[in-house]
């Protein structure tokens, strides 16, 4: 086919929400907007699992530390099936994982903030895990096939993430003083890097045009974050909480909750490797990469012998 | 940095008898039988499944999308092969 | 069995699975490679699992009103019941796995024989877990081949995971005044039948990875009396602060 035709054909699809699979062609871009975009959010996972791993061995309860260990485990199945999907575009795992611990490729900046107390189990959870579940389900329909069918998966898998984070922030907040103090703190700290989850405003956007054209991304990101917003809030009174926005209200004619500015420096500067615990983040990786090392030659080497003895 | 790399292993899933075995996903291992076991413990962690193939993804040969117009198009033209073509009295019940 | 023993031997059960998966959750998110992280945290999960039904029932046994945490998070350490084995660092993967491996060897066999005895509260425990527990032996064994058998540089490791570990590995085999009491009470347990197929599977699994069991001697270990390695402290420290710090909480 003349690439006009394959054009023409792929263009097609897209509008006729025909999924784009592995051997189809597709533009050069079209190709390197979603292996950046599965690979950040594989990165993300992984990442994402450090900052809860922190509390499993201090969870104060069988039933939480069972819970949270489920819950970290999910995620580096997710970040597993992320990876899958984006190998299908001509990386590999290996180069993803280089380009993860040489602190070329980002991830999402919300996993750079420490965890400091239990109620900021509950406060991931509810929040991170909630933003993510905005965005991804909306992702369930992306064009390229591979990334659907793992989100899919993954949203079928998160559901319980976000009951798990708003039941320990109901324990915490209607627990003793000093448990409802520390969901405060937790809320406090946790509020405005979920709502920067969703990326810069649209209008600041450098991707956001080509991947909405694309169906690569199905919402903008100031909808999306508008939708956590509104869904949040009810959230928060039941519990009791308060937010650290005092400009936040409900706008009658919107319809919507109008909220405070964002710090975009703070945005900027946690995304370009200078946040809280990037550093930390990426010692973790790379160490267990390298300590890792003979071990996975070792697994070859032994594969290797054993093929060699059969044949 | 190894250059030699764990391989990439594609993982099917039957989920329950009566149904057919159904991609869903790679992963890496060193060799087969640690991929069936990764496969397992990526995959059926939700008591998904009842059998697992896993398959070295460079030994599957798959089409390409390019020739779809030999291989796929002359069915679609072949219509009686599909139920709905054939008119069967009701009386006869469900066929 | 009386409740007394019932209670001893749950407790035992109970702390080994959790001190085990204690130290194997310590290794979530740094496991060297993605598959094998997910498939430690399984074998983590499966024996806390095990935790919660043993403890559960060593509290229901006893009477006094201590559930699950009660008897995780404020026991002190001359309490616990478990193999010194257990508690032992998890060094480098090698470590790991070959610690993981010898009590597998342990615990499926002993596990196998508490299917069939008469307390069917305790044999319900045991017939839920033995399906776990032969897929982690399977999973610990292949390993200690892997590693053994792999590269130099894996079988040395291998070999210094053996100088860490090996001297604990007994405790589990000498029967103590309750092994006796169970003997003769909870038909069909025997720990001499555990010790003869833990000291086959071991030389089996480690033949295959070229290495070289140590002397079938140790010096004692009374980790099953509660006198425990300097390590147990820290791991309480860590597990125990927050309920024990804010006593009136629920979590």
């Amino acid at each position: 086919m003349e690439r006009a035709d394959l054009q023409r054909l792929f263009d097609s699809k897209i509008e006729q929400e025909i999924r784009i699979e592995p051997k189809d062609w597709m533009p050069e871009a079209y190709r390197k907007t979603n292996l950046r975009q599965i690979s950040q959010h594989a990165h993300s996972e992984i990442v994402g699992m450090l900052p809860e791993a922190n509390w499993i061995t201090r969870a104060p309860s069988l039933r939480r530390k069972v819970a949270l260990l489920a819950k970290v485990q999910d995620e580096a199945g997710h970040g597993l099936y992320l990876y899958s999907a984006a190998e299908t575009l001509g990386s590999s795992r290996d180069e993803m994982m280089d380009d993860l611990n040489s602190g070329k490729a980002k991830y999402s900046s919300i996993f750079n903030y420490p965890t400091l107390n239990w109620a900021d189990i509950g406060a991931i959870g509810w929040l991170v895990d909630g933003a993510a579940i905005t965005n991804q389900v909306a992702l369930c329909r992306t064009s390229y096939g591979p990334y659907a069918r793992a989100m899919v998966r993954i949203c079928k898998e998160e559901s319980f993430h976000q009951r798990q984070g708003y039941e320990i922030m109901m324990s915490m907040a209607f627990g003793t003083t000093e448990q409802k103090a520390m969901a405060q703190d937790a809320l406090n700290r946790w509020w405005w890097p979920a709502l920067m989850m969703f990326g810069p405003n649209d209008s600041d956007s450098v991707h956001s045009k080509q991947s909405l054209d694309w169906k690569i991304k199905r919402f903008s990101n100031d909808d999306l974050r508008q939708e956590f917003v509104d869904k949040s809030i009810p959230q928060v009174e039941y519990l009791g909480l308060t937010l650290p926005d005092p400009d936040l209200k409900w706008n009658e004619e919107r319809g919507h909750y109008d909220f405070g500015p964002i710090d975009w420096d703070e945005f900027y500067r946690v995304v370009s490797g200078n946040g809280p615990c990037n550093k930390e983040r990426l010692e973790a990786r790379n160490n267990a990469h390298n300590n890792g090392a003979w071990v996975r030659e070792a697994a070859l080497a032994f594969a290797e012998k054993r093929q060699v003895n059969v044949a | 940095m190894n250059s030699k790399k764990w391989p990439l292993f594609e993982v099917f899933v039957r989920s329950k008898n009566g149904l057919s075995h159904k991609h869903v996903g790679s992963l890496h291992a060193a060799d087969p039988n640690m991929a069936l076991e990764n496969a397992r413990d990526v995959y059926c962690r939700r008591n998904e499944g009842v059998s697992i193939w896993v398959v070295p993804s460079n030994h599957i040969t798959a089409s390409d999308p390019g020739d779809a117009e030999e291989l796929y198009e002359p069915a679609k033209d072949k219509i009686y092969r599909h139920p709905t073509f054939y008119t069967i009295p009701d009386e006869i019940g469900h066929m | 069995m009386s409740p007394n023993q019932s209670f001893d031997l749950c407790l035992r059960m109970g702390d080994n699975a959790l001190i085990l998966g204690q130290r194997l959750s310590e290794w979530c998110g740094h496991g060297p490679i993605l598959e094998q992280d997910i498939a430690l945290t399984n074998i983590s999960l499966d024996l806390m699992g095990q935790a919660r039904l043993w403890l559960s029932l060593a509290g229901q046994v006893e009477g006094q009103g201590r559930d699950e945490d009660r008897l995780a998070f404020f026991r002190d350490a001359s309490e616990f019941r478990h193999l010194n084995l257990c508690e032992q660092p998890n060094g480098h993967w090698g470590t790991t796995i070959l610690r993981q491996f010898l009590f597998d060897a342990f615990h499926l066999t002993l596990l196998e024989q508490l299917c069939k005895v008469e307390d069917e509260q305790i044999s319900g425990i045991a017939l839920k877990s033995v399906k776990e527990v032969r897929y982690h032996l399977r999973w610990s064994s292949e390993w200690v081949i892997r590693l053994g058998d792999g590269t130099p540089e894996s079988h040395l490791k291998m070999e210094e995971a053996l100088r860490d570990v090996w001297p604990y590995a007994g405790e589990a085999l000498q029967p103590n005044s309750l092994d006796e009491q169970l003997e003769m009470h909870a038909a069909p347990y025997n720990l001499n039948q555990v010790s003869e197929l833990w000291w086959s599977t071991v030389q089996n699994v480690f033949s295959q990875a070229n290495l070289e069991a140590p002397a079938r001697t140790w010096a004692p270990q009374k980790g099953r009396e509660g006198i425990h390695t300097e390590r147990l402290g820290f791991i309480l420290a860590e597990m125990q602060f927050l309920p024990r710090a804010y006593p009136d909480a629920q979590w």
